[in-house]
């Protein structure tokens, strides 16, 4: 920027002229910690005089209090934003830098190496259309190098220059640097990479950073600098199947009803057909809106605001696309999970699934294998632990528009956000459908479940009971049935010793497990609704996510939870089949309360304190409650 | 068929935007009256079109503002015809908390980070728009868009969200929020082209005019009303300056500069050597002093 020293408008204009035409690339640094990527960055930062004099004033202090460098400035402390970082001299999360050049804008994504913060640097991939991977030339391919490589490869990453460092320790040897780039390419033949440049550098001296080395007359590709100049950018996909998730319904009085978003690929002009990928429906492109003007024609990557010529039902959620090359719609499909959570992500599970515009709740059906991204090999996995990429077959509870991630990276891609906590558990890149999806219809039953339970003289309902073990479920579900029965009810319960001898044999009791059992009781529940029946349900159900799960089975006011509330010390005390003595005495693993978690409901409708307490009693109460809240008209 | 850098950034706003108006119950935009906040309601004007912006925007009013500052403000919010709610903290009116009084790390805690948690939770506000940008600072650059705040609105550094691509996490449970920043990825030379670009309205202090000011530790502070104490040894000068950054006309330092229409402005910003913190009184005392702050839950 240093090239512009005087104020002529002219001047000015002709400069921002300049600006106009540049492009924007966004790249990745990633590598193994002490490699060096943030001194290649800071050098990257300074070399293109980007610091300003304050930024270095602050930087020549630091350098001297924490610096890592002796007596030279230390350019990792420009980028380590974080107290916690400075001080333990590693680099927690990804920071984003800014720099540019004659010809191009940057925005450097600085990721993190160890292996505990990879959910940061998926972070910073996810957005980068290049990877710089930084390795030390001493140390060749080591596993973060590996995992970062892979990571990238699996974000679809198609563009990597492979930065060889320290370079100076090795006395600017071509040979050591041949190797390497032989082992790269040797490891990511399968990843997918369309280019790999290869440059020997130093960050800390500069050689082959901005201008190209003395040092090292055998090389004869480019400095880092100009491969990040002439880099193919991944083009935002214009050529094309037309893409157009709605983001937005923007309603500015009675008469407008434009659908906001912006473009994910293709073209779109006014006048032109558009198919609604969910209805199946088409109509016209009436107007392109925006703020400036009305727009002809519109773009991959431009937020605009479109308005069809007919009244349709399409809202946030919902894709426009050319009728010729549709997406796909479908509630099955296979996609690659990496997941971020400390806690592990368990097959059928339900967890709250966001692509970029719609939100559905979706659990992993299959998880066919896990990838161990350390060494890229495969291995059969039951569930994944933090940082694992799996494989998975989803299901969703409603239909989904999306496409193949390969093929879109916006709208092929999605979270998976855990239902209490709200975090961002992993990240989700979509294969393809699965045509099971489309092939298994429902078929149309003309006798309803209002009929059924007509016939019945009753209204369905499922009360499900949760508490530990011993804690007096099944007995006062007994006592409740016979009540209800007495009352010429018709009714089932549904016993959690009862069901593991049949359905839920094949069942033992870890999370995995346990959560499968609660998936199969919750759909024996909805038949047994539909059936018309009154149905209690006696499971210790020790998870608010699949309690949450069964609640939302059922329409509102269909399902009743009841928290038996008895103490484990006094469930020890009873211990009715001496289970307790034998867990305690660590006979039996993974025991609700003694050494598998139990986690007590929040908002239970009934909640039940069995302290001296009679069973039928107790079992009155929630009668009563049905009769007040008019369950037994 | 190509979107300009600024084309992209626009749209990647714009997204943001929309994205916070579709699935928050309650946001606002926080408005602090400078030329980022100008960008960004620029932006939320474009996004929401022919619609308003289906939030109201609000600004924390230390009651230190220059006082061009607020006539722009009313200025503003009457012309584009949206809601403005204005804060001030009781508790620092009450107590006479002043820069000068109470020093300014105090004063910037009460009257902006305190009086800031005190808007949003009597409005129950859950997402709010700031105009951060990355470049400006290090732990700004570590900060996602969306950026979770606790039911106490502290900032996490180290247990921040993933955030990939554009598919945005907006679930939080009562009580906390996000800070949302549509302007993480521009940097100081995008936010001047923008506004050169699109003709946007910014406040008159970014342009040199004689001003009177005076010298504390090396800054030009202005006199912009009669509660800048004055000291025996003071001499109150007219110079011809300007601002690059807006706050607190006590905290603000002004730099010497002849530039006087938009293009000058743009044109000095593109050669000059410092960077636009350097004028915020509030940054200096140490390097992670914004991280400190943003834990405790300012902007």
């Amino acid at each position: 920027m240093g090239e512009l020293e005087t104020t002529h408008d002219s001047k000015i204009s002709e400069f921002l002229i300049e600006q106009e035409d540049k492009s924007i690339l966004r790249f990745l640094t990633c590598g193994s910690v002490d490699d060096g990527k943030s001194t290649l960055i800071g050098r990257l930062l300074y070399d293109t005089q980007l610091l300003y004099e304050d930024q270095l004033a602050t930087l020549t202090r630091d350098s001297k209090i924490y610096g890592t460098a002796g007596d030279d400035i230390d350019f990792a402390l420009l980028v380590d934003g974080l107290e916690a970082e400075r001080e333990q001299g590693i680099t927690i999360d990804v920071a984003y830098r800014f720099f540019s050049t004659q010809k191009r804008k940057f925005i450097v994504a600085d990721a993190p190496g160890h292996e505990e913060y990879t959910r940061n640097m998926a972070t910073g991939a996810s957005t980068a259309d290049l990877a710089i991977v930084l390795l030390d030339v001493r140390h060749g391919l080591r596993t973060q190098t590996k995992r970062h490589s892979y990571i990238a490869s699996l974000l679809g990453i198609k563009n990597i220059i492979l930065a060889v460092n320290k370079l100076d320790l090795v006395g600017f040897e071509e040979s050591q640097f041949r190797r390497i780039t032989e082992d790269f390419s040797q490891y990511t033949r399968e990843f997918g990479f369309s280019s790999v440049q290869a440059i020997p550098i130093s960050a800390r001296y500069g050689d082959n950073v901005v201008t190209l080395s003395d040092q090292t007359t055998w090389y004869e590709g480019p400095s880092l600098l100009q491969a990040l100049e002439a880099a193919h950018i991944v083009e935002a996909p214009v050529a094309a199947a037309f893409r157009f998730p709605v983001q937005y319904v923007c309603r500015s009085n009675a008469d407008f009803r434009g659908l906001a978003g912006q473009v994910a690929g293709g073209k779109i002009r006014r006048g032109e057909t558009v198919l609604v990928a969910k209805s199946g429906e088409t109509s016209r492109i009436k107007d392109i809106v925006t703020k400036d003007g009305s727009l002809s024609e519109a773009f991959c990557g431009q937020a605009i605001t479109i308005v069809l010529a007919d009244e349709l039902d399409v809202s946030r959620g919902d894709m426009l696309s050319s009728p010729e090359e549709p997406p796909c719609v479908a509630d099955q499909f296979q996609a690659k999970i990496i997941w971020f959570d400390s806690a592990p992500l368990i097959p059928n599970r339900s967890y709250t699934m966001k692509t970029e515009n719609d939100t559905v709740t979706a659990s992993i059906t299959h998880l066919k294998y896990g990838i161990d991204i350390n060494t890229y090999t495969r291995r059969p996995a039951r569930s994944l632990a933090r940082n694992e990429v799996g494989i998975c077959n989803l299901a969703t509870q409603s239909m989904l528009a999306f496409d193949p991630y390969k093929e879109n990276r916006s709208t092929g891609n999605f979270i998976l956000i855990d239902r209490h906590s709200n975090a961002t558990v992993g990240a989700g890149m979509i294969d393809f459908a699965l045509r099971r999806s489309s092939n298994v219809k429902w078929q149309l039953l003309e006798v309803t479940k209002v009929a059924r339970a007509r016939l019945m003289g009753q209204q369905p309902v499922v009360m499900w009971f949760t508490g530990l073990s011993g804690s007096g479920k099944s007995t006062i579900a007994n006592s409740l049935e016979k009540l209800l029965h007495a009352h010429g009810r018709h009714t089932i319960v549904l016993d959690g010793d009862n069901i593991r001898h049949g359905l839920c044999r094949d069942l033992g009791f870890t999370d995995g497990d346990r959560v499968e059992n609660i998936r199969r009781v919750t759909e024996v529940s909805k038949l047994m609704s539909e059936a018309g029946l009154i149905t209690i349900v006696s499971f210790i159900s020790p998870f608010r996510s699949e309690r949450q799960f069964a609640r939302e089975s059922f329409d509102a006011g269909e399902f009743i939870e009841i928290y038996i509330d008895t103490p484990i010390e006094e469930c020890i005390r009873r211990d009715p089949k001496g289970l307790y003595k034998r867990a305690l005495a660590d006979e039996i693993p993974n025991f609700t309360g003694v050494s598998s978690v139990y986690e007590e409901p929040l908002d239970a409708e009934i909640r039940l304190s069995t302290k001296d307490q009679n069973p039928d009693v107790l079992s009155r109460q929630v009668f009563d409650y049905l009769q007040s809240k008019g369950y037994l008209k | 068929m190509k979107l300009t850098h600024l084309e992209q950034l626009e749209a990647e706003a714009i997204h943001i935007l929309r994205e916070v108006a579709a699935t928050f119950t309650k946001p606002v935009m926080l408005y602090s009256i400078g030329k980022d906040s100008s960008v960004m309601l620029h932006l939320a004007m474009k996004a929401f079109y022919p619609a308003k912006p289906p939030f109201p925007l609000l600004h924390v009013d230390t009651t230190w503002k220059f006082r061009e500052m607020i006539a722009f403000r009313d200025q503003t919010v009457r012309d584009l015809g949206l809601e403005l709610l204005v804060h001030t903290n009781p508790r620092g009116l009450e107590e006479d908390i002043t820069p000068y009084t109470h020093g300014s790390n105090f004063y910037t805690h009460v009257m902006k980070t305190e009086a800031l948690r005190q808007a949003l939770d009597a409005h129950g506000f859950d997402a709010a728009f700031g105009g951060a940008r990355r470049d400006e600072e290090k732990s700004r650059a570590k900060e996602r868009i969306f950026s979770f705040r606790n039911q106490k609105h502290g900032w996490d550094p180290k247990a921040q969200r993933p955030e990939m691509w554009k598919t945005y996490n907006t679930r939080i449970a009562p009580g906390e929020s996000i800070r949302v920043f549509p302007l993480s990825n521009w940097t100081e030379t995008d936010i001047w082209q923008y506004i050169l670009k699109e003709r946007i309205p910014i406040v008159s202090l970014y342009f040199a005019k004689m001003r009177p000011v005076v010298d504390r530790e090396g800054m030009m502070i202005m006199v912009d009303d009669d509660r800048l104490p004055l000291r025996l040894e003071d001499s109150v000068t007219e110079r011809l300056i300007r601002f690059r950054t807006l706050g607190c006309y006590p905290l603000t330092a002004a730099i010497a500069s002849d530039a006087t229409t938009l293009e000058d402005v743009v044109a000095e910003t593109l050669t000059t050597k410092t960077s636009e913190r350097q004028g915020r009184l509030i940054d200096a005392d140490e390097s992670a002093s914004m991280e400190k702050k943003k834990k405790e839950g300012y902007f």
